[in-house]
């Protein structure tokens, strides 16, 4: 591993108008790590997200990857070609709602398939052989591998996403609420499911969630945003434990005990 | 003139007005620079519905010339409704030869079959396209099939031949095979049977294809390199028939099946109504043929 960041962003911001999505966040990323994002509904989550993974173009600011051949790119200076194709290889988006991800009337198979086709595969015997071995990864049957994700239950939609967007191995992940309208049951295995695969793949990822035990699971690192800002930062265990800014407080102790 | 004096309205050379002949010319030009590429082009309405060959009626009607010689296919065959009254119509409006024979033809307008009888140079094939987006049924947005296209992002098509495998067992894609040109652009080859895609590869004729209702051209010069998609363990292959054809007896040509009565009676039949005409005229038999042959209509 590299003493160098995966993502630099640095004074990122977008406006909508005159309305603030996400103002001045600056941060850096590196290999292997996991950083979640929290904070209300509209504290500019999904805004930061999607500038990041380029869906959006921020107002002002810069991001800028380390690519493959450890060079730095600047994220919003590449052309749409290459930054498709960065979408589709070295990173994945995992949507909250599993329709946004899937192709909800082609099969699982060809779901999971379709980003090793996109690179260029062209050999149906292999693009199957690494979509049965993907979804026995992702705990879904081998022999579901020709229903439509139509027939799927909602955990199983989220787990084929996964599944679809780590099949070229990506580097970096993006998630919006991954676990978000699954019920608690159900959250506990696809957590643990993530949790595995980010440590064997080595995985960086940025999850954006407001579910706090979500992001004490998952995360080393914590980002919490308020109004478009960040206005607490650190190690995950650090901020939950001890929080800093009252706003943190304020939501560490809105938890509900159980 | 004698068309004002007999007071019926009078059409400009092959219908269209010249204004619209130069600007489809301009999409087909553009069309034949980019091969494979579908060019917009502001489509007219003409005197019959969507449906039924308005682009490639626009487009023939653009490049026909007096000298021409017309021939009209409708999957295969010369006699059919389509075919009929296309070609009546191009010898009314622009009074021109028209022909049954493929050989004789100097642009053959089609819709959904290409001649068995081998084009040459000089040859127009035109077709009629009902769809000319090949990924319209993957991905809906039209916005998005074309940045699709624009960046070369063609993984979803074979989403499509992977679910035709895992269904079927084989790519079960019979007609409006999808092709790559020239190693860029994937096209629509228009509903014909996937049997015609080898004939498209490099074909010294010209090949130009009008969709009407969808506001599209695009072409394949001659001698376009055309290549089916396929997987690697899964090639492409053209269907083939058991038997020759009941008329004539050809073999590896397109046969239609026809029905013969009410009791599971069929035969099949070459769908190139002059190329098994021709066959017989020459001699040919097939086993259901009449000992002698019927006089030509």
């Amino acid at each position: 591993m590299t003493d160098e960041p995966l993502l630099r962003v640095s004074a990122l911001s977008k406006f909508y108008g005159s309305r603030v999505g996400c103002e001045n966040v600056t941060f850096d990323l590196w290999p292997g790590e996991v950083l979640a994002v929290v904070g209300e509904s509209g504290s500019g989550k999904t805004t930061l997200l999607n500038c990041l993974s380029t869906r959006l173009l921020p107002s002002s600011g810069t991001a800028s990857y380390r690519m493959r051949d450890g060079q730095f790119r600047e994220l919003y200076r590449m052309s749409e070609a290459e930054r498709r194709f960065l979408m589709r290889t070295d990173w994945g988006f995992v949507h909250q709602n599993p329709a946004d991800g899937l192709r909800m009337t082609v099969s699982a198979g060809a779901n999971v398939g379709e980003r090793l086709m996109a690179v260029g595969d062209r050999h149906y015997g292999k693009i199957r052989a690494t979509a049965v071995d993907w979804l026995s990864r992702v705990e879904i049957d081998e022999d579901r591998i020709d229903d439509e994700p139509r027939a799927f239950s909602g955990g199983m939609r989220q787990r084929l996403q996964i599944a679809r967007n780590l099949v070229t191995g990506p580097r970096l992940v993006f998630m919006d609420e991954p676990t978000g309208g699954l019920d608690v049951s159900v959250q506990a295995r696809l957590l643990d499911l993530l949790r595995g695969l980010v440590t064997d793949l080595g995985l960086a990822a940025i999850v954006v969630t407001h579910d706090l035990a979500v992001a004490r699971l998952l995360s080393q690192r914590m980002m919490v945003m308020k109004d478009g800002r960040v206005v607490e930062s650190g190690l995950t265990d650090r901020v939950l434990d001890d929080p800093r800014a009252p706003y943190t407080q304020l939501l560490v102790s809105s938890i509900l005990q159980v | 003139m004698t068309a004002q004096a007999t007071d019926i309205a009078t059409y400009n050379f092959a219908y269209l007005d010249e204004q619209t002949k130069r600007m489809i010319r301009r999409a087909i030009l553009k069309g034949i620079a980019i091969p494979g590429y579908q060019v917009p082009f502001a489509s007219r309405e003409m005197p019959m519905p969507y449906g039924w060959g308005t682009g490639g009626v626009q487009v023939t009607a653009s490049i026909i010339g007096p000298d021409d010689v017309l021939k009209v296919i409708d999957q295969g065959a010369d006699d059919t409704t389509n075919a009929v009254s296309i070609r009546a119509f191009f010898k009314k409006v622009a009074n021109v030869a028209v022909t049954t024979e493929t050989a004789k033809a100097t642009i053959i307008q089609t819709r959904h079959r290409i001649p068995e009888y081998p084009l040459t140079t000089g040859q127009v094939l035109v077709y009629q396209v009902p769809i000319p987006e090949p990924l319209r049924f993957l991905e809906p947005r039209e916005t998005e099939t074309r940045k699709m296209h624009a960046l070369e992002e063609y993984g979803l098509m074979h989403v499509k031949l992977y679910e035709d495998i895992a269904r079927h067992g084989r790519i079960a894609t019979t007609y409006a095979y999808p092709v790559k040109v020239e190693g860029r652009y994937v096209m629509d080859p228009s509903p014909t049977p996937k049997f015609d895609n080898p004939k498209m590869h490099r074909s010294p004729a010209l090949q130009l294809f009008g969709a009407g209702r969808e506001k599209r051209i695009y072409a394949l010069p001659p001698f376009t390199d055309v290549v089916s998609l396929d997987f690697e363990d899964h090639p492409f292959e053209v269907q083939t028939f058991d038997q020759p054809c009941a008329l004539c007896a050809a073999e590896n040509v397109y046969l239609d099946e026809v029905i013969l009565d009410d009791h599971g009676g069929h035969m099949f039949v070459c769908s190139d109504t002059d190329h098994c005409e021709k066959r017989r005229a020459e001699g040919h038999r097939g086993h259901l043929a009449p000992e002698t042959m019927e006089p030509a209509q």
